[in-house]
């Protein structure tokens, strides 16, 4: 008896909704209709601005071109990660914000560090000695 | 009686006190699988140096700016967006214990996924017909490699979601269900992330040169 009212309880808590923190058995946090629909808004703008700048020639600079880019792809990615993905900074416990920014140190030294590195190699190797390319 | 309860509830109530501060998720199966995400996340970071380092080493054949499609590249990405919102109304129908739409919009989302593969698998025989294969050049090679694991993500998703519907079918909104589909939902946004890179990283700025 006391079950069935324990039950309707929780739902309406979880209608209420933060984020499912109470729920007991909708263990991921999920949104509603109006956040997938204000994340696709968004997905879609921040895809066709970047299609639209590289494909209409707006911007003659390529490293301004390519800084503007990178950066709004990195907001899309931010969108798709609050809006899709329902990122919060409490959700598991904070454990997932912990992994995921420990993930982007990682992804941020092996991008950066490899380029860094590869390019100064290659800025330093690129002069080849003329007699080397003619030996044998 | 009510003495007796509220001395058994002394020290229960700072349990839940304690419960409530570090809060332990009851199901790690999330948890865990945003951990896997992750590391399929520098999975793809690899990739992505790869072609940082090596996407301008054209070995005197085509670059990107002669081969990309961007047409083509819009499309697959309009697909594999609206296959992410599509899923989003398969959680969303899920929640509120709609069984049947769910399955049609898990459908929607999976007939979108196998769009952007056909489009995909498209562009890479087209590629590899013009003599623009993986063993063209450096640039090839890492371009392959990058897009064609993020297309085999999509493939396998695709097969965990056709196998999710069925599972679905047989046994209808349950628990494990459930969790299930909350996995497949965090894969897919997850992908849907990844091309974002892929596009802005790979397309879009593979073409600037």
């Amino acid at each position: 008896m006391s079950n069935p009212n324990h039950n309707t309880g929780h739902e309406t808590h979880a209608h209420h909704g933060d984020h499912g923190d109470h729920g007991h058995h909708d263990d991921a946090p999920h949104g509603s209709l109006y956040d997938y629909v204000v994340g696709f808004v968004l997905s879609v703008i921040l895809t066709a601005i970047p299609f639209w700048l590289v494909m209409g020639k707006v911007i003659d600079d390529k490293t301004v071109l390519s800084l503007v880019l990178l950066g709004i792809g990195a907001v899309q990615i931010v969108v798709h990660m609050v809006y899709f993905l329902h990122m919060t900074p409490k959700s598991e416990g904070g454990w997932n914000m912990m992994a995921l920014l420990f993930t982007l140190v990682l992804v941020v030294i092996t991008m950066a560090g490899s380029m860094w590195v590869m390019f100064h190699l290659n800025t330093n190797m690129m002069p080849m000695p003329v007699n080397m390319n003619s030996m044998p | 009686m009510s003495n007796t309860h509220t001395i058994a509830a002394g020290p229960r109530t700072s349990e839940s006190f304690y419960l409530k501060e570090e809060h332990h998720p009851e199901n790690g199966t999330m948890l865990g699988f945003w951990l896997y995400l992750m590391s399929d996340c520098l999975l793809f970071a690899m990739l992505f140096a790869a072609y940082g380092v090596l996407g301008r080493n054209y070995a005197a054949g085509p670059s990107g700016a002669d081969l990309f499609d961007l047409k083509l590249v819009a499309i697959n990405t309009a697909f594999l967006l609206l296959s992410s919102i599509t899923y989003g109304f398969a959680m969303l129908s899920m929640y509120s214990k709609k069984l049947g739409k769910t399955l049609f919009w898990l459908g929607v989302t999976g007939i979108f996924g196998l769009a952007f593969l056909s489009l995909e698998i498209y562009e890479f025989v087209h590629l590899i017909h013009e003599g623009a294969g993986p063993q063209r050049s450096a640039f090839l090679t890492s371009f392959f490699a990058l897009v064609g694991t993020h297309g085999l993500h999509v493939t396998f998703g695709s097969i965990w979601l056709v196998t999710l519907m069925f599972q679905l079918k047989k046994h209808g909104i349950t628990f494990e269900n459930k969790r299930r589909m909350s996995c497949l939902s965090m894969f897919w946004h997850f992908l849907d992330v990844v091309w974002i890179g892929v596009f802005t990283f790979v397309y879009l700025m593979g073409t600037l040169v």
